[in-house]
């Protein structure tokens, strides 16, 4: 009977003898994408305030983190933002190079960079076909995971799991490509490409989809900054930064690309944000594959990583989803003291209130969906 | 300018022809059998065709069903079920048994007699309205006068069950979805009325066989093609509003999955849920019917020459054939919004309808029809 | 975020994927009105086109009729299923016992239990694994320094009984 405090019994909204009330959407809710719970003050179909209740999947994956090596970490942090692993092992390897001083070798980081590109492909596939069904076009869902099966397979072959990858080493990686994947990862882009048009076709062009996301969700450019958003939900609110430009990590900054900025921060924005991420994914990855060198893939590490006493690390690349960092705080042992994750999921739920009220619970729906919620990555 | 020919539709029918009583050889059969007893011969035909017709619904339902799920798993890159017999025919069955198996839930803070009547209203109004499609000169159970009208009255009533239920399940996202139901079904009712009027200025008749007879001839005499665009703009009309009307994507607001769960059946589980589901695909099959006698000539072959096939199956063949266009269109389409649902209908389709049926009767007065 | 590049500049898109502007800015309302219904049309008949495509086009089906096709299924080489302790044809297997595995797996999923050897040193008892809380993470596969265990590509791991998740991989004892 907690909950019940909340209501606020208030006058009758304009113009009606109606009456608010509350709804609890999730933690198991279709639209959801798991187990967000969002509390929901309604007004008819009307939203005038949702509220973020999170804690359902709570792991305690930083406390965790303080038990284990940083070569150990690196697979919890597969379990943070599943759909960008590569990209969150990319920051522990980072931290653990940085405070151990390690070099990574040419190829690797070539090979670090296409596989965290494929990654994020794969992952706004998923995003598209999620966010397509939670609008209602169901049978987009399952296009989207039809091609993202193609990359999910390269990754298999590659580093022996599809979702749960563990493949960057401090110094390296943990296997060399196999033969043929470049042959693969060549054929899995120009499918994309192909792909893309036809999205374009069966989704982006279509009416009742334009209807439903333009002008629906927005937040300006200062509440973007405000609430600490990043990525795909913060370019679409004309805020120009990317992790990769603006703050280059690995080798990110010897390669030509486009950061998509829109400039209307409604669920279209983000829409084509990141179908343009995409393109610019494959963009990057062609050019990886024309340089790729031949060399070690890792660099001779020491046995045991310690991160030296006090010294604190803090470094952050961006993911399918924004800016995910991680620091770090040694104590001259093995295991850090203390390890800290800034998720970008966690900022993006926050700022929902901003964005859907006063619109209708349909709408709600539809900027979760273009949010891109993970929910272990919003919920550690 | 000559007076122009009175549609005999719209003389007074007389009380005492409102039902025509089915002629088919096996009613001529049973009403020999039972010689001066026509009490008798009239209920014994009247409780075998309402048998006939519990048939071919809960058939055509299974049928439907199994479509639905290989449209929309051919559509979607799957292939559907493929275990249950040939490319799981029997998967209806099997859904059915699993269905029937499953325990009635019966949640406690329902209102427990409107949460039990709302089932039984859907699979009623479906099998009431197919009583008047007909699949041939003489397999009609009834042949009223005002068909027409009948059917729409039947269409109006399907909504009651979705408000009935969803007011008794006693969820919040059941009364959404029933509250959408209402404003969807009150505002679409409207320009399907609109549309099934056009029919019958077109034709000049209400009893539905008497609009098939119409289109008698090649299929240029059916009327999607024979009133100059007026018939099609009209069929794209029903189309839109009967698609409406049967809550099926893009304008399925009563269920819209990814937002109220389930909508108005959240709570319904079992044979209770079973019955709405079925009696979905049976308005389906109703809704397809009538566009086919409407528009496309009912049971009459294209071409007189392909007479030698059955009318029913002539019927079929075109209900299946927009069936599986409202299966396209649900495989294909996002949901609009509700608001965007409501001016769809009030600022374009209402309109287009209204001036469609001035022009059907403008095409009548000046005897272009 | 203080960033020199911060700036509401316009949208940029390489113009193939940019919205088709079709509707002109100085349009009235009622050619804006029929622009949108023809191109709204236009557009819900393009997605119907994609899939129909799909529909009559059986080679776009991606599913895979699985337990039927067991017999096909090909994991990849390096597909991570489960820890296991390849043994050659005399029954024997390379670990030493040297727990280099059970340090490096996060999860404690590895116990090495070992034995003393007639002769006095020590060997591998028994291996311990856990099914049950392995990651799959690889990290006790690259700890090995002799490569005596590697990762099985047996996907079908669920299990309705408890007690198989534990188990012991090696059958004999280690030799010197
Ligand atoms: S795979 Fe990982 S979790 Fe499993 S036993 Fe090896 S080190 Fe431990
Ligand atoms: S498996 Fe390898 S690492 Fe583990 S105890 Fe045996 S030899 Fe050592």
């Amino acid at each position: 009977m907690e909950r019940e405090q909340h209501i606020e019994v208030r006058p009758p909204s304009a113009g009606g003898n109606t009456e608010e009330y509350w709804l609890n959407m999730g933690p198991q809710h279709p639209a959801t994408h798991g187990v967000l719970h969002l509390i929901v003050r309604l007004d008819g179909e009307t939203v005038r305030e949702v509220k973020p209740e999170l804690g359902y999947i709570h792991r305690s994956v930083e406390k965790m983190a303080e038990n284990l090596t940083l070569l150990q970490n690196i697979h919890l942090t597969d379990r943070l933002d599943y759909l960008s692993c590569h990209m969150n092992n990319h920051a522990v390897c980072m931290v653990a190079e940085q405070a151990c001083d390690i070099g990574v070798p040419e190829r690797a980081e070539y090979i670090r960079v296409i596989v965290s590109e494929l990654q994020r492909i794969q992952s706004h596939l998923l995003w598209w076909g999620a966010f397509a069904m939670d609008i209602g076009a169901l049978s987009a869902f399952l296009y989207g995971f039809a091609e993202r099966e193609k990359i999910t397979d390269i990754f298999e072959r590659l580093c022996g799991a599809r979702l749960t990858m563990n493949y960057f080493r401090p110094g390296g990686v943990a296997q060399d490509l196999y033969d043929g994947f470049e042959q693969d990862a060549r054929q899995a882009c120009s499918d994309i490409l192909y792909a893309l048009d036809e999205y374009q076709r069966l989704v982006t062009g279509n009416l009742i989809f334009q209807e439903r996301t333009r002008g629906v969700g927005i937040l300006s450019r200062d509440k973007a900054i405000g609430y600490g958003c990043s990525g795909g939900t913060a370019r679409a609110s004309g805020l120009d930064y990317d992790v990769r430009r603006d703050d280059p990590y690995g080798i990110y900054d010897r390669f030509s690309f486009d950061v998509p900025v829109a400039t209307a921060g409604d669920c279209y924005a983000r829409y084509e944000v990141r179908m343009e991420e995409m393109r610019q994914s494959v963009q990057i990855i062609e050019q990886a594959l024309k340089d790729l060198p031949v060399g070690p893939i890792q660099a001779k590490a020491k046995p045991v990583l310690k991160i030296p006493k006090g010294l604190q690390v803090f470094r952050q690349v961006e993911t399918a989803r924004g800016s995910f960092a991680m620091t770090a705080i040694g104590d001259g042992t093995a295991t850090p003291l203390r390890v800290s994750y800034r998720s970008p999921g966690f900022m993006h739920v926050a700022a929902l209130h901003e964005m859907s009220a006063g619109f209708k619970i349909a709408d709600l729906i539809t900027i979760l969906g273009s949010l891109d919620p993970v929910i272990p990555d919003i919920d550690r | 300018m000559s007076e122009p020919a009175v549609p005999s539709a719209l003389e007074p029918a007389s009380a005492t022809e409102t039902v025509a009583a089915p002629t088919s050889a096996i009613a001529d059969w049973i009403r020999d059998l039972c010689g001066d007893q026509e009490w008798l011969a009239w209920v014994v035909i009247t409780l075998i065709g309402l048998g006939a017709l519990a048939a071919l619904a809960s058939v055509s339902a299974m049928v439907l069903v199994w479509m639905e799920r290989k449209v929309s798993a051919h559509m979607q890159l799957r292939l559907g079920p493929m275990r249950t017999g040939w490319h799981g025919a029997l998967q209806p069955m099997a859904d059915g048994l699993k269905l029937l198996f499953k325990e009635g839930l019966l949640p406690r803070t329902t209102d427990l007699f409107s949460y039990l009547l709302a089932p039984f209203i859907p699979m009623a109004t479906a099998l009431l309205a197919l009583a008047v499609i007909p699949f041939s000169e003489t397999w009609q159970l009834a042949d009223p006068e005002l068909g027409i009208i009948y059917v729409a009255a039947l269409s109006g009533m399907s909504v009651f069950a979705i408000l009935i239920g969803s007011w008794g399940s006693n969820n919040k996202y059941s009364l959404l979805g029933g509250m959408r139901a209402a404003a969807q079904a009150l505002s679409y009712e409207i320009s399907l009325l609109l549309v099934l009027m056009t029919a019958v200025l077109m034709s000049g008749e209400t009893a539905m066989q008497a609009i098939v007879q119409s289109q008698e001839g090649y299929f240029w005499n059916w009327w999607l093609i024979r009133a100059p665009g007026v018939g099609f703009i009209a069929f794209i009309a029903f189309i839109i509003s009967a698609t409406a009307e049967l809550n099926r994507a893009p304008f399925d607001f009563a269920e819209s999955e990814s937002e109220l769960t389930g909508g108005f059946h959240t709570e319904y589980a079992g044979m209770a849920f079973a019955m709405f589901f079925l009696a979905e695909y049976v308005h389906l099959l109703v809704a397809a019917c009538l566009g086919a006698v409407l528009f496309l000539g009912g049971y009459l072959p294209p071409v007189p020459a392909l007479a030698f096939i059955p009318g029913p199956v002539w019927l079929l063949v075109k209900a299946f054939g927009l069936v599986f266009l409202f299966m396209w269109f649900r495989w294909t389409f996002p949901r609009l919004r509700i608001d965007q649902l409501l001016n769809l209908e009030w600022k374009f389709l209402m309109p287009v309808a209204l001036l469609n049926l001035l022009a059907a009767g403008a095409l009548r007065g000046w005897g272009w029809l | 975020m203080s960033n020199p590049r911060d700036i509401l500049g316009p949208q940029r898109f390489s113009q193939s994927h940019a919205a088709p502007k079709l509707i002109p800015p100085n349009a009235s309302v009622t050619k804006r009105y029929f622009i949108r219904v023809v191109t709204g049309v236009t557009s819900l008949l393009t997605g119907m086109r994609v899939t129909i495509g799909k529909f009559f086009d059986p080679r776009t089906t991606v599913t895979q009729q699985y337990p039927e096709n067991r017999d096909e299924l090909k994991m990849a080489e390096r597909f991570r299923g489960r820890v296991v302790m390849p043994h050659d044809a005399d029954g024997e297997h390379n670990c030493t016992g040297c727990t280099l595995c059970e340090k490096a797996c996060p999860n404690g999923s590895i116990s090495v239990l070992n034995t003393k050897h007639a002769s006095g040193r020590k060997i591998l008892g028994k291996y311990i694994y856990r099914l049950d809380s392995c990651t799959l993470c690889n990290l006790c596969i690259e700890a090995c320094p002799f490569g005596a265990i590697e990762m099985g590509t047996e996907f079908e791991l669920a299990t309705t009984r408890k007690e198989g998740l534990v188990e012991i991989l090696n059958k004999k004892a280690g030799r010197l």
